[in-house]
């Protein structure tokens, strides 16, 4: 296999293990050229430790992984030239100033010390961090440190971008930038590898994705199909007497077929609405299953329409493992 | 400039993300070919001197602490052991030279240890770089902090009536052997500062191995003073080579042997050190 038919990533039995712990525990994956991949998982699933693999910031206990057809561990050297990392927490200096960090990275990557200065004063001002560009990062917010660590990972644009949780933690309008900025880089044909915990950013940015739970793969493909297995959604109920509850769950049970789960609050409760193609399928099936509490006189005070949130993903996708096994 | 806050709301809220203006600067063409393990390791250094420019307190260390050592030791032990400070400051300098500045080349492996914890080494290490080019560089800019100590503490030694034999020529030789030195021996702390949780138990060890290394040596006292195992001690002591080698520099009167053994000694450290530090660099 030559490099230039080889996918962007291709891992088998990837594994890493931290004393006990098995961070990354076997991860076969393929991630294909110039588009957005993610990687979609909460906590401490091993999303980080699989990224830092790749990056070649650690080494496998097991397994074999290559970018772009070469070897993470044999050829580390080659696949530092095509990759770039943006970190979890910012893999910038915050001591020094927006042009400084830029300026070192440059010079870190061959440019000479006229071309280094030039690029950062291209990048902080495409960037909007032109008025920024002589303050120490530490003094950045949040979202204007997220953006120079990206522009610090396309001083030479790099075939493979990893950002690992680029949103965590960001305003919704720094994220929206972030996300912005991602989509540019992509159509430039950059294949970005991208963690998250969360679905609606795996569902903007990401053309397939993986699900990862304790180091492994639980599910993998596209937006769409993800969460047409996981069904479209809850519906979330209050009732103005508690001691319907039961009563309610039973007709709301029967209506969607689904399991119905008490909420902490007494007097509500939430059922997952069974896996439509449509949105207009999940609609439909909440009202009806509304009109059959009206009919048995149950009464709601008030209801809402869910999208199906993360914890729901893992709720049905351990399940089904569950029920499989 | 207008106040911090209301600058950094107005350009996280102006701005917008422009295809144009991101493409353009996407479209580069093919990257430069990756520096030269030389020129790494140089912008490692300037690195080093930038955040000395914005954190200058930094200097602290090399520049009150060797002061402070002259001045107590002299006084301190002069009367004593040689009659009067003045007569016995031609003997100590070039040994409280090499003293505070061994002492300071243990803050190399304490600013590593808080240094390596920040995500920019993860950016450092995915680089197409000759990977040790981030603790060469660092090292060389300690380097830089060491020279600065040195001059602080040959000043205070002309102020305070020290008079090298070797002149000009000899303290800047005498100087250059102890950077020399100084550099291969930092190899210890960067280790020390990568294998160590924290800044404080880098800071411990360090000063548990310095002090013994430092003061049983001849920096003080004419090594034929001490009883005979510890003279055993002295004459394998690599500080106690390189007090002899620099004093010989300073004094005019080359040590020969004393200078071979400086090197062969700063050769040995260097040659251990240094790919333990890079091993346990590259694990990390």
């Amino acid at each position: 296999m030559t490099a230039s038919t080889a996918p962007a990533i291709e891992t088998s039995g990837l594994v890493k293990t931290f004393g006990k712990t098995r961070a990354v525990d076997g991860i076969d994956l393929t991630v294909p050229e110039a588009a957005v991949y993610g990687i979609l998982g909460p906590n401490g699933a091993g999303k980080t430790t699989f990224v830092r693999m790749l990056a070649t910031l650690l080494r496998p206990d097991a397994g074999t992984a290559t970018v772009f057809g070469r070897d993470i561990v044999a050829d580390a050297s080659v696949v530092r030239t095509q990759v770039s990392l943006t970190g979890q927490y910012a893999s910038i200096d915050e001591d020094l100033t927006g042009t400084e960090n830029l300026v070192l990275l440059g010079r870190l990557l061959g440019h000479d010390k006229t071309a280094a200065k030039r690029r950062a004063g291209e990048l902080l001002d495409a960037f909007g961090l032109g008025d920024a560009a002589d303050r120490q990062v530490k003094n950045y917010s949040g979202g204007m440190r997220r953006r120079i660590d990206i522009a610090a990972s396309i001083i030479s644009t790099p075939r493979l971008l990893f950002l690992d949780e680029p949103t965590t933690g960001l305003d919704p309008r720094s994220r929206n930038q972030v996300w912005d900025i991602v989509r540019i880089i992509v159509e430039q044909g950059t294949t970005v590898l991208l963690t998250t915990q969360y679905l609606d950013e795996a569902d903007h940015l990401a053309s397939r994705l993986a699900v990862i739970d304790h180091g492994t793969v639980i599910a993998e493909g596209t937006p769409g199909e993800l969460k047409s297995s996981v069904g479209a959604g809850s519906v979330h109920v209050r009732l103005r007497h508690g001691e319907q509850r039961a009563q309610a769950e039973r007709v709301l049970a029967a209506e969607l077929g689904t399991e119905v789960h008490f909420d902490a609050d007494p007097v509500a409760l939430t059922a997952r609405i069974a896996g439509g193609e449509s949105g207009r399928g999940a609609a439909e099936h909440a009202s009806r299953a509304l009109a059959r509490l009206a009919q048995d006189g149950i009464t709601v005070d008030d209801f809402s329409l869910g999208q199906p949130s993360l914890d729901e993903v893992f709720l049905a996708l351990t399940d089904r493992k569950e029920t499989r096994a | 400039m207008t106040s911090t806050s209301s600058a950094e709301h107005a350009e996280t809220d102006g701005y917008t993300p422009v295809a144009d203006d991101l493409g353009a600067v996407l479209a580069t063409g093919a990257p430069p070919a990756p520096p030269s393990a030389w020129s790494a390791s140089v912008t490692f250094a300037w690195r080093a001197m930038l955040k000395i420019k914005h954190v200058p307190e930094q200097l602290f260390d090399v520049t009150a602490f060797p002061v402070i050592m002259t001045l107590m030791f002299t006084y301190l032990f002069g009367g004593a052991l040689a009659g009067s400070p003045e007569e016995y400051l031609q003997y100590l300098l070039p040994g409280v030279l090499v003293m505070s500045v061994a002492m300071i080349t243990m803050y190399t492996g304490v600013g590593l240890n808080a240094d390596i914890q920040k995500g920019v080494f993860d950016r450092f290490r995915t680089l197409p770089i000759w990977r040790p080019s981030a603790l060469v560089g660092a090292v060389i800019g300690d380097v830089c902090r060491y020279s600065l100590a040195s001059v602080v503490i040959i000043v205070l030694g002309l102020v305070l009536g020290y008079r090298p034999g070797g002149g000009v020529v000899g303290v800047l030789a005498g100087v250059g052997l102890l950077l020399v030195f100084s550099f291969a021996f930092s190899w210890i702390w960067t280790l020390l500062g990568l294998l160590l949780r924290s800044e404080r138990s880098v800071m411990g060890v360090s000063a548990m191995v310095l002090f013994p290394l430092s003061f049983l040596s001849n920096v003080f006292v004419d090594p034929r003073t001490m009883p005979s195992w510890l003279q055993g001690f002295v004459d394998v002591n690599p500080i106690a080579h390189l007090v002899a080698a620099v004093r010989g520099a300073l004094s005019g009167q080359w040590d020969g042997s004393a200078t071979l053994w400086m090197f062969v000694s700063a050769g040995i450290i260097l040659a251990i050190f240094g790919p333990l530090t890079m091993r346990r660099y590259n694990r990390k």
